[in-house]
C-alpha cells in the first residue's frame, strides 16, 4: 500500500496540536520555545507532502525559509529567556507577567 | 505492507509519542532530548518525501543547532530543579486540550470523508527530482533568488539582535 497525502496531512495535524496543547498548558518558557518548534516543522511536514504530492517545488523552498526563519527565533528567543533570567530568576512564565497589565 | 508504509507507520508513531513525551516532561532537559526524537523521525519522513537536503538541513539545524541551543540554555541557567516551577493544572489547561482535540478530529473528518480525489492520489513521478540538491539549488538560486539573499540579512539581524540582548548591562 501506498502512503496516500492525507495520512501525511493527518500526522501533521496531530503533531501541530500536541505543539498547540504545550504551548497552551507548560509553564516554563522554554518548553513553550520547544512547543513552538513543534508547531513550525509540523507545517513543515504538510508543506513538503503537497509539494512532493502535487510535483511543485514552492513547498520544499518555503520550507528552507521556514528553517532560516526558526534558526533566526531560536538565537533570539533564548536570547530572551537570558535577559529575562537575569532581571528575574525564573522561566516560569506565571511569574513573568509585568507587561501583562 | 510495503517497506515504504512500514517506514512511515513507525516513523509517525515515534514523532507522536516523543512530541507527546516532550510536553509531559517535567524536567526541561528531558523534554529536550525527546524533542530531538520528533526531529529526527521528521527527517525520516521527509526522506520518504524524496526531500533528501531538506532531511539532512533537518539533522543539521534543529537538532545540530537549535537543539544543543536550548540544551546550553537550560543547563547555563541550571532549570534543574522543577520543584520550584509549579505547573499549573485548571480549566485553562483542560479546555486548551479539549480544544485542540477537536481541531484534529475535525481535521481527521476533513481528509478522510472529503472524498476529494487529490487526497487519495499517489506520489507525483516528478518528486524524486525535486528534494534534491541539484533541484532546491535552482529553485533557491532561479526563482527563489531574492528571499534567499533576504535570508542572510534576517540571519545577521538575528544575530545582533541575540547579542544586545543577551550582552550583561555596563
Amino acid at each position: 500500500m501506498e502512503i496516500p497525502l492525507s495520512y501525511y496531512l493527518l500526522l501533521g495535524a496531530i503533531l501541530f496540536a500536541i505543539g498547540v496543547v504545550g504551548t497552551l498548558t507548560r509553564r516554563n518558557a522554554i518548553v513553550i520555545f520547544m512547543c513552538i518548534e513543534l508547531m513550525l516543522n509540523s507545517v513543515n511536514l504538510s508543506l513538503i507532502a503537497f509539494s512532493a504530492f502535487l510535483g511543485e517545488i514552492t513547498g520544499m523552498v518555503t520550507v528552507f525559509f521556514v528553517m532560516a526563519v526558526a534558526a533566526a527565533e531560536a538565537a533570539v528567543g533564548l536570547a530572551i529567556v537570558i535577559a529575562l533570567y537575569r532581571n528575574k530568576p525564573t522561566v516560569n512564565v506565571d511569574e513573568i507577567n509585568i507587561l501583562k497589565w | 505492507m510495503t517497506a515504504e508504509s512500514l517506514a512511515f507507520f513507525f516513523l509517525a508513531a515515534f514523532a507522536v509519542s516523543t512530541a507527546i513525551l516532550m510536553v509531559l516532561q517535567r524536567n526541561p532537559v528531558m523534554s529536550a532530548i525527546c524533542m530531538i526524537g520528533t526531529f529526527f523521525s521528521l527527517a525520516g519522513l521527509y526522506l520518504l518525501l524524496h526531500a533528501q537536503l531538506l532531511a539532512v538541513l533537518q539533522v543539521v539545524i534543529y537538532t545540530g543547532a537549535i537543539m544543543v541551543l536550548v540544551l546550553f540554555v537550560i543547563m547555563l541557567l541550571n532549570l534543574g530543579d522543577e520543584a520550584r516551577l509549579r505547573e499549573r493544572y485548571d480549566l485553562a489547561m483542560g479546555v486548551g486540550t479539549v480544544l485542540a482535540a477537536g481541531f484534529v478530529v475535525e481535521l481527521f473528518f476533513i481528509l478522510f470523508y472529503s472524498g476529494d480525489p487529490a487526497l487519495r492520489a499517489s506520489m507525483d513521478p516528478r518528486a524524486a527530482a525535486l528534494g534534491t540538491v541539484e533541484g532546491m539549488g535552482g529553485a533557491l538560486f532561479g526563482r527563489f533568488v531574492l528571499p534567499f539573499e533576504m535570508t542572510s540579512v534576517l540571519l545577521l539581524v538575528a544575530v545582533v539582535g541575540a547579542v544586545v540582548l543577551a550582552k550583561r548591562k555596563g
